[in-house]
């Protein structure tokens, strides 16, 4: 009972937060509200990286694969066929998995390094029939002008899009984090040896994983398309993959919302060092620097463990 | 329940075990013994497939199990500790013990459950048992030495097995731990009627608890017997002690 009660109280803060966002819109400009979906969208996709990267231990090189393909299948269903739009959020995370699947089955029988670079290549490989496939993807000029529905076609319909999406993918997640299949994935990270001893098929643990953080990455596609309204071949850009781990290690990859929070400093070191050089990089780099030097736990990961000693401290000094 | 025979398992020509034999009968407790490099680790790894034999042949409860995957081998009821600690050293001992009942369980890939409120009673009553409760909370890559040889154990208790394989359960132990091993590998034996294979330098123990007793040298198996034959074998006595006037 008690520990119920606590779970509640823990969820406050959460619920003052998501319920200070729904009015967000009412008193911040529009550019201000279209750059926080943005940032939750992009948030959404670090998270679900890190699934896999900061949870599994697997070297996840090409994340943005899975979001492009989630971002692509949207707008093809709703620019090349006549299906309702919904069917193409829905069919989103279901090809991101299914491509996850495919790459996964190819990739898990090799270990770290190895699974990585091979991720790299069968992603380029979707990457180069998506930019030259003029006459399905719009080959290296995308798809623009995508007509959303009329309700969340507007910057705050979107908003609120992204917002409840996002939401309720990080509510998922974080439920996945703390199954049992969280705890063996884990398992897996920390030793696969003694895991596969243990009963634990291992492989089949990775590309339950794969699966899983490529369909999230498949939803955050999805709201992409929602927010800026187009899609091009640099969403699944090896680039980009690149950018969303940075994501992972700026936040601390071994909290669950660090992710959320390194995707938003990048977002808004892109846009506003954006106005003034088009090197945003340049200022990227040396906050990478500053950060491997003194923050090797991500800038959450570090806050956290600040206050978990302040709140060490505080109790020894009470006894 | 488990025979071994002819098995051979070679690492770039050097032949770690080139002819081992065994014998396991429901409800034993069978050590191997032999000098170091006789090759009873590699042995060990052959049965519960961490490695793989070039040739031979491994029968638990008459199936053959050689070359199935280590995560299978497990679910037909052999769990073994290992001779370095390989644990998971970032989780708590809570957790270790835990992730292997979950595995015991078939809860491995349930995704929404909490895992918070699953295999709690199960896991408290392994560490209770190891009399670990105190230290079920802490991180288990802080622990002693001694006590991660233990965790090995009840991590491997977890799976509930059959067929318990200890690979030097008291290696690096003080003579007190190593005292309260024997004990527990005993009582698992009597009162859970769990078989069980070990390999140990300390012949005190091995003759104190072993049912039977299989000598290794050179990766062949010299001899498998009651303890009083292998202690007055003489082909033990000279392969393995360097000498008859040497006496276990």
């Amino acid at each position: 009972m008690s520990d119920n009660r606590s779970a509640w109280k823990a969820l406050v803060p959460w619920l003052a937060v998501f319920v200070l966002l729904l009015f967000v819109p009412r008193f911040l400009p529009r550019f201000h509200v279209y750059l926080l979906g943005l940032i939750f969208t992009t948030g959404l996709l670090a998270v679900s990286l890190n699934l896999v990267l900061g949870l599994g231990g697997m070297y996840q090189f090409h994340h943005a694969v899975f979001y492009g393909i989630g971002a692509y299948t949207v707008a093809i269903v709703i620019t090349k066929t006549t299906l309702s739009p919904c069917i193409g959020f829905l069919l989103a995370p279901v090809v991101s998995a299914l491509l996850s699947l495919a790459i996964g089955l190819i990739c898990v029988r090799l270990s770290k390094l190895y699974f990585g670079m091979l991720q790299i290549s069968l992603g380029s490989l979707v990457w180069a029939v998506v930019f030259r496939w003029y006459s399905f993807t719009g080959g290296d000029d995308g798809i623009h002008g995508i007509p959303v529905p009329d309700i969340i076609s507007s910057t705050d319909g979107a908003y609120y899009f992204s917002l409840i999406l996002t939401a309720i993918c990080l509510i998922v997640m974080q439920r996945i984090v703390n199954s049992p299949f969280g705890r063996s994935f884990q398992a897996v990270r920390d030793n696969p040896v003694r895991s596969e001893a243990v009963g634990i098929n291992v492989k089949r643990v990775q590309l339950t994983g794969m699966v899983i953080s490529g369909a999230f990455a498949g939803i955050a596609g999805s709201l992409f398309v929602v927010i800026e309204g187009s899609v091009f071949p640099e969403l699944m850009f090896w680039t980009l993959s690149l950018e969303i781990i940075i994501m992972c290690l700026l936040g601390g990859w071994f909290t669950f919302l660090g992710p959320m929070l390194g995707a938003a400093i990048i977002v808004l070191l892109r846009t506003v060092v954006g106005i003034y050089t088009e090197y945003w990089t340049l200022v990227l780099g040396i906050v990478l620097m500053l950060l491997i030097l003194f923050l090797p736990q991500g800038v959450l990961g570090f806050f956290l463990e600040k206050f978990k000693r302040g709140g060490m401290k505080a109790v020894q000094e009470r006894k | 329940m488990l025979l071994v025979e002819n098995l051979q398992k070679s690492f770039d020509g050097f032949i770690a075990v080139s002819d081992a034999r065994l014998e396991v009968e429901k409800g034993e407790v069978v050590a191997v013994i032999g000098p170091n490099g006789a090759g009873k680790t590699t042995l060990f790894n052959l049965i519960t497939g961490q490695l793989r034999a070039d040739s031979g042949r491994i029968l638990f409860k008459g199936e053959n199990i050689s070359g199935m995957p280590s995560y299978e081998i497990c679910r037909k009821g052999i769990s073994r500790s290992f001779q370095v600690v390989n644990i998971f050293s970032r989780l708590t001992v809570f957790e270790n013990v835990r992730v292997s009942v979950i595995s015991h369980n078939k809860r491995t890939f349930n995704l929404f459950s909490r895992a918070e409120s699953i295999a709690v009673s199960e896991t408290e009553e392994i560490l209770q048992s190891l009399g670990f409760s105190e230290k079920a909370n802490r991180i288990s890559g802080s622990l002693s030495h001694g006590d991660q040889k233990v965790l090995e154990m009840a991590i491997a208790l977890g799976n509930r097995p059959e067929l318990l394989i200890l690979d030097e359960p008291t290696a690096g132990m003080s003579p007190e731990e190593t005292r309260d091993t024997l004990e527990l590998m005993k009582l698992l034996s009597r009162e859970r009627g769990i078989t069980i294979l070990f390999c140990e330098h300390d012949m005190e123990l091995v003759f104190s608890i072993s049912n039977r007793i299989m000598v290794m040298q050179h990766g062949r198996t010299i001899i498998q017997s009651k303890p009083d034959v292998v202690r007055n074998d003489t082909h033990v006595q000279e392969a393995y002690l360097g000498g008859a006037d040497e006496r276990i």
